[in-house]
């Protein structure tokens, strides 16, 4: 290892909940990983796997994804699509045999600005135990 | 219509109305025992009896049963009136000397004593007031015969629970073969309409039937459940009402409130019927349910026998309720002392986890009115005393300048077994001091659960009616919890009180007025303003799958047949994207999310 990996991470946020950690936290002070892209979207409920996807033919290394607790999604039931979604995409990820883990799914509510940045921290941490995304050295060779 | 004279007076009154009603009409006072206006007139007692003269002598007959004519000429009162009367009421109290009514109409007529012969006393009234069987009896010294309760019976009840049996002297009412009728549902109708008080409806200790009196209920199918209910008007109780009952037994029985509502406003046909109506905001406030407590059983609600909810002891406590006002125990007897029990079903990870809000003051409100009424030891066994509101934390120093005694752990069991000989005989409630840091057992006569609040059963079914959302406790959630809490999610349904989460009355108060400010303001303007974003189908694309519609949450998309394709309400759609994620072709797309921005926007972000 000449170098330490810096994995580049897409963190997928709703406009509500997910958003409004990133507020919180911005608020309290909290910091985290430069190398987090937060990225917004109206509601996790609109995000079709092709969006995640996407990401990770464009070079991300992972996608986290985070709306609000179950119940109290601003569009009733938004949420609760995008659980089940993700669990569809991570069966592709499987498939494509780039790793499930590579994408994370986490409730994170308005107010919780410091799971917010404790998501983005622990997911960058496991990105770089989990190494650069394969689709990225095939592409860069 | 037809003209009749009464007493020199003369009065109209319709056709087919008889000469009896007509005086009553008019305001002249004609005495009688068998008749009630929702019965067929039937003259067995003969004491309305009256000096009747049409085209003739006058003649003395029953006013009952006597239809007026034109012309007719009407004494009520005169000596030969009065001593027919005399005489029917001499043969009347020979055959019930204990009635009061006619005692009191003797003194009227200036009798003293009947001269016929008293019957001698039989032994029947003994015999049935041994009877062991909950049952309607009739006492043979007061009867007059006049028939109300067995017509009553036939006629409105439909019941034929009694009846008459023998003849001449040895007639009397009874139910078949001397024996408690199986019809006989103890309705009460024939003691309500017994002029003589002859009949009365006893359970099987001998007290006079007062229905419910268990569930500290009104004793009356008709009844306003409480003075202070909104709106104040009585209200049908289906599971009392004759009607209802015999209904189910395929008969239609009764009816006697429709008949003598002046108003007609009774209708006991009236069926529930859904209503259509177009409005344009709507406010809910459904209100909560308290809890029940027989759910945490260590309390021994419903099965220890002084242990009540706070409900009701708010019903024990209403001047107008059975027992005045007073705080009895279920021997009748007053308690010496008695324990509060805060937080029942609040603040327990068993049951739920918040807190009600309003039980510690409503507690303390219990303990000031025990304080007041009674000379009672009143202990409250708290967790955290709440006394947050304005002039709140002043009246718990009140209370505790007034003795009451304040123990700080929760009541964790309620037991009748004792340890102790002070605790024979009482309720024990066990817990734990937490200020004294041991364990207590406090004997006390009555114990008082202070039950939380929870969300309605049909919340649920609430939410997704009107598309929004509920917490996990199941109460409606507002749009933000400080800039919007009476607004949702769904523009134009707005929240008030308790469906929003525990509340005490002047918080709802607040609250309900201000979703009635926050609609009157958005149905003034007459317009609504939306969001920019919403989702929009391209019908050249749009394959017609319908996909989106059942996922819609706000019902903003509809097929249109004619072109085979999906397409948005804009003034319904929220713009959330539930349909643009699965839109099978891409024909889908939000405003300010399209995919074609998300997707550039994210090579932009990665490169």
């Amino acid at each position: 290892m000449d170098e330490e990996f810096e994995p580049k991470l897409l963190y997928i946020l709703c406009s509500w909940c997910g958003s409004g950690g990133s507020e919180s936290a911005r608020a309290h002070g909290l910091k985290y990983p430069a190398n987090v892209l937060p990225y917004r979207v109206n509601c996790t409920g609109s995000l079709p796997p092709v969006h995640i996807l996407r990401a990770l033919l464009e070079g991300a290394d992972g996608v986290a994804v985070s709306g609000c607790y179950p119940g109290d999604c601003h569009y009733e039931g938004g949420n609760y699509h995008a659980r089940r979604r993700v669990a569809l995409t991570k069966a592709i990820l499987e498939a494509l045999d780039l790793g499930e883990d590579r994408l994370w799914f986490r409730f994170v509510a308005h107010g919780e600005g410091r799971r917010f940045v404790d998501t983005a921290a622990e997911f960058n941490d496991h990105l770089k135990e989990l190494g650069p995304n394969p689709l990225n050295e095939i592409t860069t060779t | 219509m037809v003209r009749l004279t009464i007493n020199d007076q003369v009065a109209e009154v319709e056709e087919g109305t008889t000469v009896l009603e007509a005086c009553k009409e008019v305001g002249v006072d004609v005495p009688t025992l068998c008749y009630v206006p929702f019965l067929e007139p039937y003259g067995a007692c003969r004491m309305c009896t009256v000096k009747v003269s049409e085209n003739g002598a006058p003649r003395l007959t029953t006013s009952c049963t006597l239809q007026s004519t034109d012309g007719m000429k009407v004494v009520t009162d005169d000596d030969d009136v009065r001593a027919a009367r005399k005489i029917v009421l001499e043969l009347l109290l020979a055959r019930a000397p204990d009635a009061e009514v006619l005692q009191e109409m003797a003194k009227e007529y200036g009798l003293e004593k009947s001269r016929f012969a008293v019957e001698p006393e039989e032994p029947a009234a003994a015999e049935a007031e041994g009877a062991e069987e909950f049952e309607v009896e009739a006492k043979p010294k007061k009867c007059i015969l006049c028939g109300l309760c067995y017509r009553i019976c036939e006629q409105r009840v439909q019941a034929f629970a009694i009846g008459l049996v023998e003849r001449g002297a040895d007639a009397e009412i009874a139910p078949p073969f001397g024996r408690p009728s199986d019809n006989c549902f103890a309705c009460g109708a024939c003691a309500s309409v017994c002029p003589t008080g002859a009949i009365t409806a006893v359970d099987r200790l001998g007290r006079e039937i007062v229905h419910d009196e268990l569930t500290l209920a009104s004793n009356s199918a008709i009844n306003v459940p409480i003075k202070q209910a909104v709106p104040n008007v009585p209200y049908v109780d289906k599971t009392q009402c004759i009607h209802f009952t015999q209904e189910e037994n395929g008969l239609d029985a009764c009816r006697i409130c429709e008949d003598i509502c002046p108003k007609e406003a009774i209708d006991l046909d009236a069926a529930e019927e859904e209503l259509e109506l177009d409005v344009g905001t709507i406010i809910l406030a459904t209100g909560f349910k308290t809890f029940d407590p027989r759910r945490i059983r260590e309390l021994g609600y419903g099965m220890l026998p002084n242990v009540i909810s706070a409900s009701e002891f708010e019903l024990m406590n209403r001047a107008d309720g059975y027992t005045e006002g007073e705080t009895l125990m279920e021997n009748g007897e007053r308690p010496k002392s008695i324990a509060i029990l805060h937080c029942v079903g609040s603040r327990d990870k068993n049951y739920n986890r918040y807190c009600s809000r309003v039980c510690c003051m409503y507690s303390l409100k219990f303990a000031h009115l025990l304080k007041e009424k009674t000379d009672a030891e009143v202990f409250q066994f708290y967790i955290d005393m709440r006394s947050f509101g304005k002039g709140y934390e002043e009246f718990y120093d009140r209370l505790l300048e007034e003795g009451v005694l304040f123990v700080r752990g929760r009541g964790a069991e309620i037991t009748d077994v004792a340890e102790r000989p002070e605790e024979e005989g009482k309720l024990v409630v066990c817990c734990e001091d937490t200020l004294i840091g041991a364990y207590r057992r406090v004997p006390v006569d009555m114990v008082v659960l202070a039950t939380g609040l929870e969300a309605r059963e049909d919340a649920e079914a609430v939410r997704r009616t009107f598309g929004i959302s509920c917490g996990a406790e199941g109460f409606f959630t507002e749009k933000h919890a400080k800039l919007a809490p009476v607004s949702t999610t769904t523009d134009g349904v707005f929240l008030a009180g308790a469906c929003q989460g525990p509340k005490d009355i002047p918080d709802a108060v607040a609250q309900g007025s201000a979703a009635a400010a926050q609609a009157l303001s958005l149905m003034d303007r007459g317009i609504v303003e939306i969001e920019p974003i919403t989702a929009v189908i391209n019908g050249d694309v749009c394959c017609g799958c319908k996909i989106c519609i059942g996922l819609c949450p706000y019902t903003a998309i509809s097929f249109n047949e004619e072109d085979k394709v999906s397409e948005v309400n804009e003034a319904l759609c929220k713009g959330c994207g539930t349909c643009v994620a699965a839109c099978t072709t891409g024909a889908a797309n939000q405003r300010h999310f399209k995919n074609e921005q998300i997707l550039a926007e994210i090579e932009g972000v990665l490169s």
